[in-house]
Formats: structure tokens, sequence, C-alpha cells
């Protein structure tokens, strides 16, 4: 999922200081698996945004609403139904690919985000998400026993371990994993661990996002 | 400054029974701040961030929650909900810039005690001496 995490309240509440009407609206996709941006927490940050308004001797009207998901055109489309309601902005809590959606789609439409899009991420404990793909294009797992050094290496380096990897913890901080001493005894739990000695070539990062933005077509998927 | 401060208090049904002596009126005769609107709930770890900031909304210039013994919960991790919702709740109003004492967490032991008594008349004086609430507009 992409894993999200609210924006501190005083850049919000800077965002909507001319406003008299605003729509928070929510995303019912990943960020309200990583508790960011669903139902729950946009009424929390309705109800900080009235207060936090009204310190500064302001009123707003905040109404809260939510999407399925707002990275996909007909969930989009369903903000039709607050065209009339005379709102100054939406605030959006979903990921920045929601904000995006927004603005790309309704040119009258004024939207701030309410959150900072973080990574691409899983939550193994309750309450805690971590980092696991950077989505580069070109993915390697096949050959790194199912754990990513683009994502998990401070390095992305496609030829690990470096000369900082101790007792399995990264040189830049002694609670980060060395996701490559985990790839070899990974490879080695399945006696590949010959794998490690095959050079990876020079990589070709264009379809990482360093040629420009990226886009995906499904022929198969268009009419 | 003297005023008369408003505020909420969410307490379980375990550790606010001396609200229900004499009829309700034990709670008065022990002293308890006038001013606080105590509302009852089943568990704590019901309350959620929205209840508590709905309260500043509505006008309370101090909320605090009482709830079991961490370790002698009746409904076995309510109260720990409920401290880390007050946590959440402080530290949104700190975001505000307002002053993160004016919510409160305590865990009381169950039944009739003074604490439940003491706590209140603690929560009302730390309210008076903040004063109103920022929020009040
Ligand atoms: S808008 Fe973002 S958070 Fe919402 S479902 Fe789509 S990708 Fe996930
Ligand atoms: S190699 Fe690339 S696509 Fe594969 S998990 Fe890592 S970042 Fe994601």
């Amino acid at each position: 999922m992409i894993v999200a995490e609210r924006k501190p309240m005083a850049e919000i509440i800077e965002m909507v200081q001319d406003c008299k009407k605003v729509l928070v609206l929510a995303c019912r996709g990943c960020v309200t698996v990583c508790s960011a941006g669903g139902e729950r927490e946009a009424e929390i940050l309705s109800s900080l945004i009235r207060l936090g308004m009204k310190k500064g001797g302001k009123s707003i009207e905040v109404v809260t609403a939510s999407l399925v998901r707002q990275c996909d055109r007909e969930y989009i489309d369903e903000m039709d139904q607050f065209e009339d309601d005379g709102y100054d902005a939406v605030v959006s809590t979903a990921c920045g690919v929601g904000v995006n959606f927004i603005s790309n789609l309704r040119k009258d439409t004024m939207v701030y985000p309410a959150l900072n899009t973080s990574f691409m991420g899983g939550s193994a404990e309750q309450g805690e998400w971590t980092e696991q793909c950077a989505g580069c294009g070109d993915c390697v797992l096949h050959l790194t026993g199912g754990l990513c050094p683009v994502a998990r290496c401070a390095k992305s380096l496609m030829n690990g371990p470096c000369g900082g990897s101790v007792d399995g913890t990264c040189e830049i901080h002694s609670d980060v994993e060395c996701v490559w001493q985990s790839i070899y005894d990974r490879l080695g739990s399945f006696g590949k661990s010959a794998q490690m000695e095959v050079i990876a070539p020079i990589r070709d990062w264009s379809a990482a996002g360093h040629g420009g933005p990226r886009k995906v077509v499904r022929d198969d998927l268009t009419v | 400054m003297s005023f008369d401060p408003a505020i909420t208090l969410f307490s379980c049904h375990y550790t606010s029974q001396q609200s229900c002596a004499e009829e309700g009126k034990e709670l008065e005769r022990l002293g308890f701040p006038a001013g606080i609107n105590l509302v009852r709930v089943a568990c704590t770890g019901k309350l959620q961030v929205t209840t508590l900031l709905k309260a500043f909304e509505d006008g309370a210039d101090g909320v605090y929650v009482v709830g079991c013994p961490e370790d002698g919960c009746h409904n076995v991790k309510g109260s720990i909900r409920a401290a880390k919702r007050v946590a959440a709740v402080r530290e949104a109003l700190v975001e505000l810039g307002v002053e993160g004492e004016r919510v409160e967490m305590y865990h009381l032991p169950r039944g009739l005690h003074p604490e439940f008594v003491e706590k209140g008349k603690e929560m009302d004086s730390r309210i008076r001496e903040l004063g109103p609430s920022p929020f009040q507009g």
C-alpha cells in the first residue's frame, strides 16, 4: 500500500486560512489501511481544522466525505455531487496521487494535500509501516531472494553489501537492517548464495522515473 | 485569572461508581468540582479521538479521562487504548499551539475511592490556572 502521514496542523491551517467552507475528502484505499487518511482520520482532521481556525479567531464550515479511491476517474467523477455545495477548497486525505487526480480532472476545484505521501510499504506490526518497494520499473527480486535492494538498501546498491555492513545492520543507523546481509542469508537458506557472485550490470534507471513521468498503457483493456 | 472552567470527564462505569453513591449526591458532598461534566461510558477504550476533540469543540476548557489501572482494566486493554488516544489529542493540541495539559488520562482503582475526587480537583485547579480554552473563538 501507499503509506502516508498527516501534515503538521500548522501547514494545513495555513492552507485553509482564507476559506469559509472546505470539504475534507477521505480516500477509502491505501490511506485508510495505513490509518492516515480514511474516514476516521478525515473526521479527526475536520475537527482539528475547526479548532485551529477558531483559535485564530476565524470560523470555518468543514464537511467530511469520502470516495472509494481518489486515483480513478470513475470515483473522482463522483465529486459532481459536491459541485453545488460552495466549497472554497477540498482538503484531500488521499496520497499525492489522489490530489493530483482531483487537480487533473476538476478544473474548478482547488485541492490541498492533508498528507505527506511517504512510501510504498507494508505493516508487519500493528501501527508500524516499513518501505519495501520503490517502484523502480525493472524488478530484480528474483535475483535477490525476494528482498528489495532498491528500496531497502540505503545506497540502492545492486552488488551489495558495502563495507559499512556490520552484524546485519546498515552503517547509516544501527536500527536499519542491512538488506544485503539479509539477501545473502536468505539466498543461502535456499542453497543459492552463489547468486551473490554474479556481477549486476550497470543499471538503466530510465524505467525508474529518471526518464520522466511513467505511464502504463494496456491495449487489451482499452476499447 | 479567575473563571469557572467547564471540564468534560469521560469515565468508565467501573472507576466512576462514586457518582452513583447516595443517589448521586456523594460526589457533591466530597467537594467534586461542580464544573466537571461527567460522561460515563461502558469502557474508556470505546472513546475515539474525535469524541475528545468534540468536547473541546463543544466548549470544554479541559477534558480528561478516568479509566481502570493499566494492568487491571475490566476490559483488559480498554484504558490503555484510551491513554493512547488521549496522548494523540494532546499532541494535536500542541500542534495547534494549545497547552497539552488541557487533556489528561488517569488510571484509577475501580469502585469507591478518594482519588476520583482528588483527580477532579487537580484537573479543576490546573484548568483554572491555564485559563479559558483558546478555542472559544
Ligand atoms: S488515491 Fe492514493 S491512497 Fe487512495 S487508493 Fe489511490 S493510491 Fe491509494
Ligand atoms: S526491485 Fe524495483 S520493483 Fe522490485 S521491489 Fe525493488 S523497487 Fe520494487
